[in-house]
């Protein structure tokens, strides 16, 4: 059991991520102030109607002007960071899963899901989760075969498949 | 008597071989997720969701349900053992658990956990039978004006009271609301935001939102914390409690039980709240507060048993009003829409055998959860030893797999892997899915009962003050929405000036 010098909740505390800091708040917000002009522009041109006849646009114009206000008090109270996690070399391991997950959704309706599932579980024990070849290979082959036999055999699901 | 008769027939439902099995199903996973750090319960329903389309209704009401409650007692087992929350709820639990694990008492620990999860858990399920059809029975007379008035507080409470920044759970919340618009206008027939894509006519599906925020989300962002190495435990001896350990812990069950049964029922409420008050409140009424976070067993069996009062109570704001009090009820309240049934107070009348299925399977869960927890912690010691680095592409390809099997879509899927993509950077930058999830469930209900509520009030908004009900959330809402807007820039300018 591990035991540390320090109580429980302090060493626990050390364990998480530095806060992602007043930049990424900023970027973030500035993101969500964009979504906020986009939505309310597209709903203006929806049409806006009047509060007895309301368009099709006014309900999306009054949200998006609300992500537009959130977003700027955002801008201002999280300007010394302190929410969120500082990105880290680690990040990397979750942008390099999206990319093989990319690939699954190409490769799913052109040769079925066997090879691309067999692929990124390969991909995801080895090289993301540091498994040795023989046990990526040997677990990735036993996942394929029982998901193939629980969508497909049991299931009978329509699942685009090649064998 | 008519009442009695539907609790009688719930438990014919429940009993059926078919939801027996669903149920013990939903507990099993419920446990094992919530003994495995990374998924939480909301990311395994929305995993699974898919799942529940072959079957019926209540039998996959049943298993979502057990999921859930289920997680709030295998979530102990890490606390208590490795200082690692397996779930939110259970966080607390690490101050005095791992410190009785220490002293070699973690069995004691686990059982007393066991044994009070297990009393509110059931004290609330009793609260459920009696005060649910109470509520769904004055919620009759809503109409439009109170269900926006509802959802509009819901929404924002679960945003307020949530963990984490209030502001950015609002933008969450607001951009769930802006999603929901996507699609056919129900009013004017006007397509909104679509792109002139065929795809999203219809609105955008809840259900690849849901997995993707929360389950793809999830997964994304454990592949990057998985360097932070996890020791496994070795045995775990003398999980019985004895009966000095009950009898000193039974004040704090109760009041744990009581405690989490209201919470529960809060919007915004709901296990992890209730678990963080029930400390609070005992270590405030003990004689001798120093004890806590050294061992003391009050500081387990109070959160443990308020977490699972409160799991249970907050299925009566969805099962009577149709408002998911928190992030996994919304997913509940999906899943309902699935199967072609809203969640509101008509569901006690029109669909008693699922509204009495599903509360009275909670008893049978319960039971059971009892049953399999204490003899099987050794089992469930074991499975933390399989590494999440063979779980993680299992989970990411049922994901997967699963969002396709819905509409045979391969959009679905790239939605699924959009949203998860969007889940993973909102967990980055701080902001919860949770609040966009729940505000996207609610948008259409929000939008129809505002845009209704113009028409009957012709255009002026003073409508909503002459009803008493809708008069009154809006008042709640506006004190809650305003005072953590103006209270923010005062903290700030106070920890500047420090």
């Amino acid at each position: 059991m591990e035991t540390t010098a320090a109580g429980p909740v302090e060493a626990w505390a050390d364990d998480t991520a530095p806060p992602a800091g007043p930049v990424a708040n900023l970027a973030a917000c500035l993101v969500t102030a964009a979504v906020g002009v986009a939505g309310a522009v597209g709903a203006m041109a929806l049409g806006l109607g009047t509060l007895t006849r309301p368009g099709a646009g006014l309900w999306p114009l009054a949200i998006s002007v609300a992500v537009v206000v959130l977003s700027l008090a955002q801008v201002l109270i999280g300007r010394r960071g302190g929410d969120g996690e500082k990105f880290s070399r680690y990040s990397l391991l979750s942008l390099a899963g999206l990319v093989t997950l990319l690939g699954l959704v190409a490769l799913l309706p052109v040769i079925g899901f066997e090879i691309p599932a067999l692929l990124l579980s390969l991909v995801w024990m080895k090289f993301l989760g540091g498994e040795s070849w023989r046990s990526a290979a040997g677990y990735s082959v036993l996942v394929v075969g029982v998901l193939y036999g629980v969508f497909v055999g049991a299931l009978g699901t329509n699942v685009p498949h090649l064998f | 008597m008519e009442s009695l008769q539907n609790v009688a027939a719930g438990f014919a439902v429940v009993l059926e071989p078919t939801n027996l099995l669903y149920c013990l199903v939903g507990v099993v996973i419920g446990m094992l997720i919530g003994v495995l750090p990374g998924l939480g319960p909301a990311a395994t329903i929305a995993i699974l969701l898919p799942l529940t389309y072959g079957v019926e209704p209540v039998t996959a009401i049943i298993m979502l349900a057990g999921i859930f409650y289920g997680a709030q007692y295998g979530g102990t087992i890490t606390s208590v053992l490795l200082r690692l929350p397996g779930e939110a709820s259970s966080v607390v639990t690490v101050l005095d658990g791992h410190a009785l694990a220490r002293q070699g008492r973690a069995g004691t620990a686990l059982g007393v956990a066991a044994v009070g999860s297990f009393v509110g858990g059931t004290v609330a399920i009793i609260g459920l039978t009696f005060l649910a059809p109470l509520v769904a029975g004055f919620a009759l007379d809503f109409g439009p004006p109170e269900y926006a008035a509802l959802a509009l507080l819901g929404i924002l409470l679960v945003s307020t009271i949530a963990s984490g920044a209030k502001v950015k759970a609002l933008i969450a919340a607001a951009i769930g609301l802006l999603l929901a618009t996507v699609g056919r206008d129900a009013f004017t027939g006007a397509e909104r935001f679509t792109f002139d894509s065929l795809s999203l006519a219809d609105g955008i599906d809840f259900v690849p939102v849901a997995m993707g925020l929360f389950g793809l989300g999830e997964i994304l962002y454990n592949l990057e914390d998985r360097h932070r190495a996890v020791q496994a435990p070795g045995k775990v001896a003398n999980v019985w409690p004895s009966r000095k350990d009950l009898r000193e812990s039974s004040g704090a069950v109760t009041r744990g039980s009581v405690l989490g049964f209201f919470l529960g029922i809060l919007p915004g409420g709901g296990a992890t709240i209730a678990s963080m008050a029930a400390y609070a409140a005992e270590k405030k009424r003990a004689k001798d507060p120093s004890r806590f976070g050294k061992g003391a067993i009050e500081g387990v069996a109070g959160p443990e048993t308020a977490n699972n009062a409160a799991a249970t109570s907050s299925f009566i704001p969805l099962l009577t009003l149709g408002i998911p009090a928190n992030a996994t009820m919304a997913l509940m309240f999906g899943a309902l829409l699935i199967q072609g049934i809203t969640p509101g107070p008509q569901l006690v009348t029109e669909h008693p055998e699922l509204f009495w299925g599903v509360v009275n399977s909670m008893y049978i869960g319960n039971v059971l959860l009892l049953i399999m927890s204490i003899p099987l912690v050794g089992v469930f010691v074991r499975i933390l030893r399989v590494r999440s680095a063979i779980l993680a592409p299992v989970t990411a390809l049922i994901t997967m797999i699963g969002a396709y099997t819905i509409n045979s879509s391969v959009f679905d899927v790239l939605l699924v892997v959009v949203f998860g993509a969007i889940g993973y950077l909102m967990k980055k930058f701080g902001f919860e899915p949770g609040p966009l999830v729940l505000a996207f469930v609610l948008g259409s209900l929000l939008e129809s009962s505002l845009r209704r509520s113009l028409l009957m009030f012709d255009g002026s908004a003073v409508g909503f003050f002459t009803r008493p009900i809708s008069a009154t959330l809006l008042v709640v809402f506006v004190v809650v929405a305003v005072l953590p807007l103006l209270r923010a820039p005062v903290k700030n300018r106070e920890e500047e000036s420090v």
